[in-house]
C-alpha cells in the first residue's frame, strides 16, 4: 500500500513536471517570432504610435524572462567602429577564419549583458494568466483567447469522438475477422486496409471521399456543419488512420489470445466459436485497444488540425491554422497550443490509470 | 520479406530515379506559367496530367516535387536517427541519474506533445521555409530513435561479450561504439523507415498548411494547397486530377516506406516471421 501510494504520488510529480515544461515552452515560443512581435502582427502599415499601444496592450512591453542576456547596441557599435573595414576583415576570414571566429565570439560575449529584470516578465505574466484561467487578448480581434477557444473547442471534441466511433465501427468487427481466419483473404485484405489508413494523409482523404460523396453521388453536402450528416465526412476523414491502426491491433489481440489456456477450456465445455470469441477472446482482447484508443485521442486532436482546415469546421484546428496563423495572432497560437497539448496530456494520463484498472497484472506488479 | 516489402523497395527506387533525374525526365519547367493557358486544363499532349490553377504542367511539378520530399526526408531522418541514438546511447549505457533525466523527464517531454502540433507551433512562431521546417521535423523526431536505441543498449550491455570486453579493459567509447553499436541497429534500420514515411507525410501536411516550402516550389502537399484555394467543388468538379495527382504521389511514397519499415519488422523479428 505504501509503494502503491508512493509510486502514485512519482507519477503525479512526473506529470506536473511535464506540464510546467510544456507551459514553459508555449510561453517562451513567441520569443521564437524573428524580429519584434508587435510589428509581425500589425504588419507595415501600423504608425509606431500603433505599435508601441499595442506592445503595451499585450503586455509585450515587458521584458520576456526573469533576466535577458542581450547586446548593449551602445557598446556593440563602439567596437564596430573600432573594427577594420567589411574587405579586409574577409580577406583575414579567408587567411584564418578561426582567429576570426573566436574574435566575433569575444565581441559577442563582451557586448552582452546579463540583465535581471525581476517577476515583472512576460513568462510569469502568462503564467498567473493561465492559472487563472485567462489566456490573454488576442491579437487580431481583441476578444479574449479563452472565449474565441472555448467557441470552438466543442465542434473538435465532437469530431474526435466521432472519428473515434466510425474508427472502433470499423476496426472491431473487421479486426476479429482477421484474426479469427488468420491467412485468409480478408486478412490480407485488412492488413493492405491498414496500411493504406496508415499511409493515406487526410488531405489525400477527405477530397477522395468528397469527390465520391459529394460531387458524384451527392449524397453530403461538400463543406460546413450546417446539418447534423455534415460530420459524417470529416469524421472519416480523421478516423482513417485511427480504424487502421485499432485493426492491426485487434487483430494481432485476437490471435494471441485465441492461443490461451481459457480457449481451450471454453471450447471443452461445448460453448460455440462465437461465443468463445465475442465473449471471452474478445473481451481481454480489447484491453491493449482501450491504451492505443487513448493514446491515440491526442494524435486525433492534431489530425483535427487538418481535418477541420479541409472541410472549414469550426474547431480549434480551424482557429490556429486560419484566425492564428494567417493573421500572425500570436496570442491565440499559443492558447491554441496550450489547450490541444493539455488535453494530450491529460487524455495520456486518464488511459494510463484506465489501463491499470482494468489490467490487474499491471495494478499489482 | 513479403511481397508488400518488394513492391515498397521498388517505388522508393523509381523514387529515387525520378527524384534524381527529375531535369531530364520532366516534360516541361516546374514553374514555367504559359501567356496563354486555360486554367485546369485537361490531360492533352502537352501536359500529360493536365495543368494546375495558374497552367503549369502537373506532370512536371509532380515529379520536381520528388526532390523535396526526399530531401527533407533523408535530411530529416539522418539528423534526427543521428541525435536520437547519441542521447540514447547516453540515456541507456551510463543509466543513473543521467537516464532518469533524459528517459524518465526529457523524453516524456517531448512525447507530451503530438508531434505535428509542437511542428506547426515552431514553424508558425518561426515563419515557413526549408530549413525551419527541417529544423522542426527533427526536434520532433530524435525522440523516437532515442527510445529505441536507449532499450536496445540497456539489454546489449548486459550481454557476456560486452562483460567480456569490459573484462579485457577497453573504454567505455570502444564498448558503445564497437561492439554495442553493431548489434542495436537493427531496429533503429526499422524505425528509419517508418520515421521516413512520417518525415514525408509531415512535410506534406505542413505545406498543405502553408507552413512548409514557399509556394512557388513544387512541394506535393503546396500543390494540393494551391489546388484547394480556388475552392472545393471549382476544383472537384473541374479537375479533380489537380487534387489528385500529388495526392497519390504523397500516398505512394509514404505507403512505399511504411511497406519497408513493416516488412523488415517482421523479417527482423524471427517470433512475427513463424506467424
Amino acid at each position: 500500500m505504501k509503494y502503491k501510494i508512493l509510486n502514485f504520488a512519482r507519477q503525479l510529480g512526473l506529470f506536473l513536471l511535464v506540464v510546467w515544461t510544456v507551459v514553459s515552452l508555449v510561453t517562451l515560443l513567441i520569443e521564437l517570432v524573428p524580429g519584434d512581435p508587435a510589428i509581425a502582427a500589425l504588419k507595415d502599415a501600423a504608425t509606431p504610435e500603433q505599435i508601441q499601444n499595442f506592445r503595451i496592450l499585450h503586455g509585450l512591453d515587458k521584458p520576456a524572462f526573469f533576466f535577458t542576456f542581450s547586446r548593449d547596441e551602445e557598446l556593440y557599435r563602439g567596437y564596430q567602429e573600432f573594427q577594420e573595414q567589411p574587405d579586409e576583415k574577409l580577406r583575414r576570414s579567408n587567411e584564418n577564419f578561426l582567429s576570426l571566429f573566436a574574435e566575433d565570439l569575444a565581441v559577442e560575449w563582451k557586448t552582452r549583458q546579463l540583465k535581471w529584470h525581476g517577476a515583472d516578465n512576460r513568462y510569469v505574466h502568462y503564467w498567473k494568466g493561465v492559472l487563472t484561467g485567462d489566456l490573454g487578448i488576442s491579437f487580431s480581434t481583441g476578444r479574449p483567447v479563452r472565449d474565441m477557444i472555448f467557441e470552438n473547442y466543442p465542434n473538435t471534441l465532437e469530431l474526435t469522438l466521432a472519428a473515434m466511433f466510425i474508427a472502433i465501427l470499423i476496426a472491431i468487427p473487421l479486426g476479429v475477422l482477421a484474426g479469427t481466419n488468420k491467412g485468409s483473404l480478408i486478412d490480407n485484405f485488412s492488413s493492405f486496409f491498414a496500411l493504406l489508413g496508415i499511409s493515406l494523409p487526410g488531405f489525400v482523404i477527405g477530397p477522395a471521399m468528397v469527390y465520391l460523396f459529394s460531387v458524384k453521388l451527392r449524397i453530403f453536402a461538400v463543406t460546413g456543419n450546417t446539418n447534423p450528416e455534415d460530420i459524417v465526412l470529416p469524421a472519416v476523414t480523421l478516423g482513417a488512420a485511427l480504424s487502421a491502426i485499432l485493426t492491426r491491433m485487434v487483430r494481432s489481440s485476437v490471435i494471441e489470445e485465441l492461443g490461451e489456456d481459457y480457449v481451450r477450456t471454453a471450447r471443452a465445455k461445448g460453448l460455440s466459436e462465437r461465443k468463445v470469441v465475442y465473449k471471452h477472446v474478445l473481451k481481454n482482447g480489447l484491453i491493449p485497444v482501450v491504451t492505443i484508443l487513448g493514446l491515440q485521442l491526442g494524435v486525433l486532436l492534431a489530425g483535427s488540425i487538418i481535418t477541420e482546415t479541409i472541410f472549414s469546421w469550426p474547431g480549434i484546428g480551424l482557429l490556429l491554422v486560419k484566425q492564428g496563423i494567417g493573421n500572425r495572432d500570436y496570442r491565440l497560437v499559443q492558447g491554441c497550443v496550450l489547450v490541444i497539448s493539455v488535453t494530450y496530456i491529460l487524455a495520456n494520463l486518464l488511459t494510463d490509470l484506465v489501463y491499470r484498472w482494468l489490467d490487474p497484472r499491471i495494478r499489482l506488479s | 520479406m513479403n511481397r508488400l516489402t518488394y513492391i515498397g523497395f521498388v517505388i522508393v527506387v523509381l523514387l529515387v530515379i525520378t527524384a534524381v533525374f527529375a531535369p531530364w525526365i520532366a516534360p516541361q519547367d516546374p514553374l514555367y506559367i504559359p501567356d496563354v493557358f486555360t486554367k485546369f486544363g485537361p490531360p492533352s499532349a502537352t501536359n500529360w496530367l493536365g495543368t494546375d490553377s495558374i497552367g503549369r504542367d502537373i506532370l512536371s511539378r509532380v515529379i520536381y516535387g520528388a526532390r523535396i520530399s526526399l530531401e527533407v526526408g533523408i535530411t530529416v531522418t539522418v539528423v534526427s536517427a543521428i541525435i536520437g541514438m547519441l542521447i540514447g546511447a547516453i540515456a541507456g549505457f551510463y543509466g543513473g541519474l543521467i537516464d532518469k533525466i533524459l528517459s524518465g523527464y526529457i523524453f516524456n517531454v517531448f512525447l507530451a506533445f503530438p508531434g505535428l502540433l509542437l511542428a506547426i507551433a515552431m514553424v508558425a512562431f518561426l515563419g515557413p521555409g526549408l530549413g525551419k521546417l527541417i529544423l522542426a521535423l527533427c526536434i520532433i523526431g530524435w525522440v523516437g530513435y532515442a527510445r529505441v536505441m536507449r532499450g536496445q543498449v540497456l539489454k546489449i550491455r548486459e550481454y557476456d561479450f560486452v562483460q567480456a570486453a569490459r573484462a579485457l579493459g577497453a573504454s567505455n567509447m570502444r564498448i558503445l561504439f564497437t561492439h554495442i553499436l553493431p548489434n542495436a541497429i537493427q531496429p533503429l534500420i526499422v524505425q528509419a523507415s517508418l520515421g521516413m514515411a512520417g518525415a514525408v507525410l509531415s512535410e506534406a501536411s505542413l505545406s498543405f498548411l502553408g507552413l512548409g516550402i514557399p509556394a512557388p516550389a513544387p512541394s506535393w502537399g503546396t500543390m494540393i494547397l494551391e489546388a484547394q484555394q480556388t475552392g472545393f467543388e471549382t476544383v472537384l468538379g473541374l479537375a479533380p486530377h489537380a487534387l489528385f495527382v500529388p495526392g497519390t504521389a504523397i500516398a505512394l511514397s509514404v505507403l512505399a516506406f511504411n511497406f519497408i519499415g513493416d516488412g523488415l519488422r517482421e523479417y527482423l523479428d524471427p517470433k512475427q516471421r513463424k506467424r
